[in-house]
């Protein structure tokens, strides 16, 4: 996804010169091509992400259209406050851009991982988050992003997300149906979808058809959106966050107060952190996230549910 | 606050005012200069007015940024810097920001980033009165020697009496680095019972205190 993001992100960037890539020192093997093609626009602001913040809010408030490019949590919540007033509350169009989403940087540790930057994120005002499943969804976010005034967040996984989508999609402002079915409904934000489509090759084996969305833009309408789809049915919510706050918490707030009435299980990562070191997927596994345990909750939701 | 506005800043200069908790006497140099409107300094802190305890954008047009949290306007004024440099039309940026506002860790990121973007257009005036919230920043968190720490960062330096409108406005950048002026100032300047005291960084003076602030900083100035 990063590197999907990297070569969209310079072709917009050759038409216009007013983006700006700034980097708090990181993207080894990522940005090179940006750095060396548009130089000019590109920006290593070192190791300072506070500063890298409110620098390029104030670029941005002099026309400038900067992207500011970090990992995990270097760019969000390192640097929060800078984001709420510099950026947010002065409506500066910068876009903040995390690589390593949940746990793609699993061996790192949990300082390199972004499990509860939606939830952070998504407390702000002005702000719109972007959540992409594959490069598909992230070249759409990116068309999406430099067409509008307002900041946004771009959260994307490390890399080697499988493409999701075999009907090529045009936008991605409200959920993206990639299946549709009977039995009730199965809804994922971020790369955790490739697991999500496995669980559903599950699924599908035991006899039952899920509708399935993707929601790579999550923001008020298009939870509401999703709540309205599965209104009255019953619905497993998968993210690659904490289950505090993020993608699920979003649709039992929408399905609460649009009386939905839909049966919602969450998956996700728990309260407790990640204290354990893997790689994503043995992280993911470990924590619950399998697909065969994901298809076990929908299982277990759908029986109870008749 | 005054000089910079009214007597350096050309038009297309842009000012931060970093220590928004400056936001009273701000507010006061912008009505004057016609940045918000004289009239509604009077509704200074009232319910609903958009001049509040710190310095806040919304409704105040002409307000490039909302402070009051420090620490936020060098680095967003090095964002301003840097398109300014790039039109390359001679604008400049100036920050104020206090001494206590040294103690920001965004202070000295800045510091370096600016340095390393070689921004000879911007200009940072520290309020140097040697008093922070609970106490003086030496008892505090020591600055001295202040000076010294900013030339180590590779900044030109400039000290200068902050009460001496001339020393200010002699101050000019020659170098091809940023520009810092330590001003040294006095925090309640002539008023004898404000001068350097703690207490009035949070009380606001009773009728008859003012009354006597204003008579003695008038006789002064006879």
């Amino acid at each position: 996804m990063r590197n999907a993001f990297a070569k969209e992100w310079l072709k917009f960037a050759l038409e216009n010169p007013k983006m700006i890539l700034i980097t708090g020192d990181l993207g080894y093997g990522v940005l090179d091509e940006i750095a060396s093609v548009v130089p000019d626009q590109y920006i290593n602001a070192g190791i300072a992400e506070q500063s890298m913040m409110s620098m390029a809010a104030g670029l941005a408030s002099e026309g400038y259209r900067p992207f500011v490019y970090s990992i995990a949590n270097f760019p969000t919540i390192r640097c929060l406050e800078q984001i709420r007033n510099d950026v947010c509350y002065m409506k500066n169009s910068v876009t903040i851009v995390s690589v390593g989403a949940g746990l793609g940087y699993g061996n790192l540790g949990y300082s390199h991982h972004a499990i509860e930057d939606i939830s952070i994120m998504r407390s702000l005002p002005n702000l719109d988050i972007y959540s992409p499943a594959d490069s598909e969804e992230v070249n759409l976010a990116i068309a999406e992003i430099i067409v509008t005034d307002t900041p946004s967040y771009l959260r994307l996984g490390k890399g080697g997300e499988p493409k999701l989508h075999s009907i090529s999609i045009s936008s991605i402002a409200m959920p993206v149906e990639i299946e549709s079915g009977i039995d009730g409904f199965v809804a994922f934000t971020g790369g955790v979808g490739a697991r999500v489509l496995d669980a559903i090759e599950i699924i599908k084996a035991n006899g039952l058809r899920p509708s399935v969305f993707s929601v790579p833009k999550l923001t008020n309408e298009s939870i509401e959106y999703l709540v309205n789809k599965a209104r009255g049915s019953f619905l497993v919510t998968v993210e690659e966050h904490s289950l505090q706050g993020g993608f699920g918490s979003w649709v039992l707030e929408a399905n609460a107060d649009s009386r939905a009435n839909i049966v919602i299980k969450r998956m996700g990562l728990g309260q407790a952190g990640i204290e354990q070191l893997g790689t994503q997927s043995y992280l993911l596994d470990k924590k619950g996230l399998s697909a065969e345990s994901i298809a076990q909750s929908f299982f277990e939701v759908q029986s109870s549910f008749q | 606050m005054a000089v910079i506005y009214a007597e350096i800043k050309k038009p297309k200069d842009v000012v931060i005012i970093s220590k928004g908790h400056a936001a009273a006497a701000s507010y006061a140099v912008l009505a004057h200069v016609g940045v918000i409107p004289l009239k509604i300094l009077k509704t200074f802190g009232a319910n609903g007015s958009t001049l509040g305890g710190h310095i806040t954008h919304t409704g105040n047009e002409g307000i490039r940024l909302s402070t009051g949290s420090l620490g936020h306007g060098l680095p967003y004024a090095i964002g301003i810097a840097i398109a300014q440099k790039r039109r390359g039309k001679g604008e400049r940026t100036f920050v104020v920001i206090s001494d206590g506002e040294c103690d920001e860790g965004t202070t000295w990121e800045s510091a370096l980033l600016a340095q390393q973007f070689k921004l000879s257009n911007l200009i940072v005036v520290i309020d140097r009165n040697r008093i922070q919230s609970l106490a003086g920043t030496e008892e505090t968190m020591a600055l001295e020697p202040l000076k010294d720490k900013w030339f180590a960062f590779n900044w030109a330096v400039r000290e200068i009496d902050g009460h001496n409108h001339e020393e200010l406005l002699s101050v000019s950048n020659i170098t091809t680095q940023p520009l810092v002026v330590i001003a040294n100032t006095t925090k309640g300047k002539g008023v004898s019972f404000m001068e350097g005291k703690v207490l009035w960084h949070y009380r606001p003076p009773s009728e008859s205190e003012l009354e006597s602030a204003i008579h003695e900083i008038e006789v002064a100035n006879k």
